[in-house]
């Protein structure tokens, strides 16, 4: 029992001190966000919290437009967001449940793109995009989104599994389409996959980094992360405020992620181990 | 009873025109079609004009001249994209060999049967890779701050001098590397804890009949049956590795810091392309980086598959 209960104490502190180095760059922050550029300058370094975050935040609006860069994060998120999961689950639908001639073939075609890397092409993408006119305007970064190998795949697995085919067989009796069939009998039944695939899509765009700093040029269409780094970049010399528009970019994320973690974890992790 | 409802029906017309039979699935094809055309459009055309590219001097806006073997020929000698890829692989072994070694460490403790509160445990590991990795570069640079930092402090109060991380090259991938593994420490350790879980207990059981002791068991059940899933974060972490872009580039800025330290294989590729406006020998660079890619993760399947049969 005396070992049992060492042991357990051993393993607790292990556990508790990685959540405390997991946890410490959040904590540090807020704190941060709380203080003045010249607390943050100063050394030691202050560990406990301030009185300046509303005048940091202020500043924050001050200096972006903060919240045009949060309404065009959520516009282009959203946006990619839905049309991934209608794309993606009418594609994914079909692959699970019909036979049409090709089908092998055009979903190893599918897997196989997964393979390439997306910077391979990042500079004939961009040309490409100058060629449309779309260079600077949303459509670069939704279009080139609205549907992906990835999602097919996991809707695929899911509505093999959960589909009944009975229910498919009642339907085309009473003289459903593929259309009247998939929006009448997959949809419903799909939802839980879209849950996971949904937010999955929708943290990747908002973070999205590189190929948003390539097309987007116009100040007025920044996203997040590229009104983020602006601010890194311009006003070096006021951290304190840099900090607390970093903390204003990652809330809402966070509070969307403990919301839905416990499943979107369990979604994650099982796709992983059953490859 | 027919498995395939696609298929339900007993095909009358078996010797029907394959025409035919792919108008008689127009709605199937029409459903799956936006991926393709999708595809084609912004992945295969892009793939073969970045290869006709690669062929020429392009600066974005004049005229496209063929340069021949020129892109190539510079790429092979061309100092700073080699010490991009040193960087880069530097970078990848500073931060995956930590990364996965504490991802199974956490995994096995979360395993043990009695500890409670394991969502939260999950939860509060996971939560670092939710995080855009451009407040995470923010953020850890004030941590490696060379001044000011929090590291700076930690090492003095411990009596230790302090390291100008940021200016010097090892501190500087030090840092990038930090930032990975803080990130994805706790994804890889979520994905190593559902390998643990699907492994059948029944097993341990039959060696312990068999008289195995518990490192016996490990060695001989666990890894093994972890094999799959540790091939799996390799692979995927050797994938990311060498994509790595925004946090040199936010950490160090677009010439990768002092002595370029930094730069990574992406961030040269962004800095010829969008800065430096060489299109062609961006294009070249991409080939490079994809052929690179391509060589390592074959050497690196065969390593981790051969290691352990």
């Amino acid at each position: 029992m005396t070992s049992r209960s060492l042991k357990s104490v051993v393993l607790y502190i292990g556990l508790i001190g990685g959540m405390i180095i997991s946890m410490f760059p959040f904590y540090w922050l807020i704190v941060m966000s709380t203080r003045t550029t010249s607390d943050i300058y100063t050394f030691p370094p202050k560990l406990w919290f301030g009185g300046e975050m509303w005048s940091n935040i202020t500043r924050v609006l001050q200096q972006i437009d903060f919240w045009g860069a949060f309404l065009n994060t959520l516009f282009v998120a959203g946006m990619v967001t839905i049309l991934v999961l209608f794309f993606d689950s009418l594609a994914g639908f079909a692959f699970a449940k019909f036979e049409f001639p090709g089908k092998k073939w055009l979903f190893v075609l599918l897997i196989a793109t997964m393979m390439v890397p997306s910077q391979l092409s990042l500079v004939p993408s961009f040309v490409l995009m100058a060629t449309f006119g779309w260079v600077g305007s949303f459509k670069a970064l939704i279009i080139p989104g609205m549907v992906n190998a990835f999602g097919i795949f996991w809707i695929r697995q899911y509505a093999t599994e959960s589909i009944p085919n009975d229910l498919l067989d009642a339907g085309r009796i009473d003289g459903c389409n593929f259309f009247r069939l998939y929006w009448n009998v997959a949809l419903p039944i799909l939802r839980p996959a879209f849950a996971f695939l949904g937010a999955f899509t929708f943290i990747g765009v908002w973070n999205d980094y590189l190929w948003p700093l390539i097309v987007l040029t116009d100040e007025r269409k920044y996203t997040l992360q590229i009104a983020l780094s602006q601010l890194n970049g311009l006003y070096n010399t006021d951290y304190a405020m840099v900090i607390a528009g970093t903390l204003l970019a990652v809330i809402p994320l966070i509070i969307m992620f403990l919301f839905i973690s416990r499943q979107f974890i369990s979604d994650i992790a099982a796709g992983a181990v059953k490859d | 009873m027919n498995p395939d409802p696609g298929a339900a029906r007993p095909d009358l017309n078996q010797e029907k025109s394959l025409l035919s039979r792919i108008w008689q699935h127009r709605a199937l094809y029409i459903a799956i079609s936006p991926f393709y055309l999708l595809f084609a459009v912004f992945g295969l055309f892009p793939i073969g004009f970045s290869l006709y590219l690669a062929f020429h001097k392009w600066d974005g806006i004049g005229v496209m001249t063929y340069n021949g073997l020129n892109n190539f020929k510079y790429l092979l000698s061309d100092v700073e994209f080699w010490q991009a890829v040193g960087n880069t692989f530097m970078i990848w072994i500073y931060s995956t060999i930590p990364m996965l070694f504490f991802a199974l460490i956490i995994a096995f403790l979360l395993h043990a049967p009695f500890v409670k509160f394991k969502t939260l445990f999950r939860v509060g590991y996971f939560l670092p890779n939710v995080t855009s990795i451009v407040a995470v570069a923010i953020i850890f640079g004030a941590l490696f701050a060379n001044n000011y930092g929090f590291l700076n402090y930690l090492l003095q109060s411990v009596g230790l001098p302090v390291v100008e991380w940021l200016n010097a090259p090892w501190g500087i991938k030090v840092a990038i590397s930090s930032m990975v593994v803080w990130r994805w420490t706790g994804y890889n350790a979520v994905i190593y804890l559902a390998g643990l879980q699907s492994i059948p207990n029944t097993l341990y059981e039959a060696a312990k009949i068999d008289g195995a002791s518990a490192i016996q068991s490990f060695f001989r059940i666990t890894i093994p049956m972890l094999r799959p899933v540790i091939l799996f974060t390799v692979i995927t972490s050797t994938i990311g590795g060498m994509q790595l872009f925004t946090e040199p580039q936010i950490l160090v800025g677009n010439d990768g810091g002092a002595g370029a330290a930094g730069m990574t294989i992406v961030l040269y590729l962004y800095r010829e392309s969008f800065i430096n406006n060489y299109f062609g020998y961006g294009a070249a660079v991409g080939w490079g980086m994809f052929l690179i890619i391509a060589l390592f993760s074959i050497v690196n399947w065969k390593l981790v598959q051969g290691k352990s049969s």
